[in-house]
């Protein structure tokens, strides 16, 4: 239904100067660019580059604003993964005896809590980048892109204060330094690509149908539950009469080989044993997947963002 | 908005590009319709079963699924040349501030094409900033998010700051953004807007912020980036800004383009129009 009165159009278009010509040509003849095109992929990775320092300064300025009002400042960065790993030791390493079966079961729950927490986090926000930016992609040009990737880039700020948090833990619980602890570097390279390309994924979802940032809570807890963030997949798989492709979906889905992988990297008594074969390169493959399939997804709909 | 106004005689129509030299044309809109979608209103407004519809068959039935449509912008056609500053009237929910952002690129259009010399940029910062942090890191944050590069906005803090007058009353600017007073925010949002040099820049009733004496440096500044700008758009409600800064009008009412001319010709056709108040 319309909103104005259809009142025939005024004669004023076209204000051409030579009446000949139309404003395309004319156009054309200055090299004028149609405003609000998409740019092309190459065209749009570079300009992203040349936004790089505001993507990182954004981040950087939404993980300090997070917790700037609160009286102890900054040091929430760290007293909160603390928290967030000592409830969910209660929970499941107090009450419920989860542990049976797990070697050094603190850090093998707290390295799952922060690495997952690090994924789920970046979908939500990444959910919510442009819709819950729309401010800003209205008033100003940039590529979009920017968004899911600076509340990924905070998530992983957050990540490596987590990190500090876990690497006390683990020191305290007696693990010890090893030459591994060199293969978080990677880990968590991979698991950052991934990230951001689900989180640029679910941003063009959320933009188009905000719903999916109600939705999306439910779905993240329910692969959080399935990816042995706070038991060993192994142990509770063993016992039970299930398929085994079952147990293939659980344990290669890109959630469990990130956190599996951080576990090998850090904790001495998780062996190499326990990872699933070809880990390295399920963890690059879905890195990929996600990194490269996420851009050009959001990509594709760059022109409609900020729309209605 | 009342449907009974009368149509006034038409004025004087454009005469641009009778000129002998050839000027080069910075934004050309040809047949510009915009059109805005609204989830949620109309017939069956809120019931699971509309929503339903829509969510499935959301491209066939748009119109059924409560989908409103509010055509705002209607076949606008117009050139801009270099230099000139053009103003854009019209009352409230004309469709100004639409086209200003299509020209920008940040709304797509319906029909119609508009084509740009560069980028043209959205004089208005405001989302990008955050008002739990600094004023200064909002300086960076804000010049960032317009494209300049971390050099460059160190050049122009300074000035940045010495234009808001932000620090006139004591050392403000290292205070977080939501301890200012309304004005001193806005001040500091036009003052970093206003910092960078834009090709087509686009400046959408900013001149109303701020006390006297910073709206008299803004209108400066704003012909101070005319110079330096291939052209300027701005929408004022405030027919004498328009006068001071532009030499172009385009008058757009319930979405179509009434008159685009001289400055004087078409404030004076407005200004009946709109009951001759100022």
């Amino acid at each position: 239904m319309s909103q104005v009165l259809h009142t025939p159009p005024p004669t004023t278009a076209g204000s051409a100067p030579a009446a000949a010509e139309s404003p395309a040509q004319l156009a054309a003849r200055h090299g004028l660019s149609v405003s609000g095109a998409r740019p092309s992929l190459p065209q749009y990775v570079r300009q992203l580059w040349a936004r790089r320092h505001f993507i990182t300064a954004f981040a950087t300025a939404k993980l300090t604003a997070q917790y700037s009002q609160a009286k102890l400042g900054q040091l929430w960065q760290v007293v909160n993964p603390l928290l967030n790993a000592a409830v969910y030791y209660l929970i499941f390493g107090v009450l419920m005896g989860t542990k049976r079966g797990v070697p050094d079961y603190v850090p093998f729950l707290v390295t799952g809590v922060f690495v997952w927490t690090f994924t789920q986090s970046s979908i939500m926000a990444g959910t919510k980048a442009v819709s819950g930016s729309l401010g800003l992609v209205r008033a100003l040009h940039f590529p979009r892109a920017s968004l899911p990737l600076s509340y990924c880039l905070q998530q992983l700020q957050q990540l490596l204060f987590s990190m500090i948090v876990l690497v006390v833990i683990l020191l305290a619980c007696g693990v010890p330094v090893t030459a591994s602890w060199l293969l978080i570097v990677p880990a968590l390279v991979l698991q950052f690509t991934f990230n951001a390309g689900v989180a640029m994924a679910m941003a063009r979802f959320g933009a188009k149908t905000p719903d999916v940032s109600q939705l999306m809570p439910f779905v993240l807890r329910t692969w959080m539950y399935a990816s042995g963030v706070m038991w060993s997949l192994d142990v509770v798989l063993a016992d039970r009469d299930l398929p085994s492709w079952v147990h293939t979906v659980l344990e290669y889905n890109p959630a469990a080989v990130y956190i599996d992988l951080m576990r090998f990297a850090l904790i001495d008594s998780f062996q190499g044993s326990q990872l699933p074969d070809h880990v390295w390169a399920v963890a690059l493959g879905w890195a990929l997947l996600a990194g490269i399939g996420g851009f050009i997804y959001f990509w594709k709909a760059e022109e409609t963002y900020g729309r209605g | 908005m009342a449907d009974t106004i009368t149509r006034p005689a038409e004025g004087p129509r454009s005469t641009h590009g009778t000129d002998t030299a050839e000027r080069v044309p910075t934004v050309i809109a040809d047949r510009v319709d915009i059109v805005y979608r609204v989830n949620g209103t109309g017939a069956g407004r809120g019931t699971a079963t509309a929503a339903l519809n829509r969510i499935l068959r959301r491209k066939k039935t748009e119109k059924a699924a409560g989908v409103r449509r509010v055509h705002a912008v209607r076949n606008v056609s117009f050139t801009a040349y270099r230099g000139e500053a053009i103003g854009l009237i019209g009352t409230n929910g004309s469709g100004k501030s639409t086209l200003l952002k299509a020209v920008a690129g940040l709304l797509p259009v319906e029909n119609g094409r508009i084509y740009t010399d560069g980028q043209p940029s959205l004089l208005g910062v405001n989302a990008a900033l955050m008002s739990d942090l600094t004023g200064e890191r909002n300086v960076f944050l804000g010049g960032l998010a317009m494209g300049m590069s971390r050099d460059q906005v160190r050049e122009r803090y300074q000035e940045i700051v010495d234009f808001s007058g932000i620090n006139e009353k004591g050392d403000f600017i290292t205070l977080p953004m939501r301890t200012y007073s309304s004005g001193m925010a806005a001040r500091l949002r036009f003052s970093i807007a206003a910092a960078k040099d834009h090709d087509v820049l686009l400046v959408d009733e900013a001149l109303a912020t701020g006390d006297r004496s910073f709206q008299k440096r803004s209108e400066a500044r704003i012909r101070e980036l005319r110079k330096h700008a291939g052209t300027v758009f701005l929408v004022s409600h405030n027919n004498k800004s328009i006068r001071d800064t532009c030499d172009r009008v385009l008058w757009l009412e319930r979405g179509e383009l009434r008159m685009d001319g001289p400055t004087a010709d078409v404030l004076k056709e407005y200004e009946k129009f709109t009951g001759g108040k100022k």
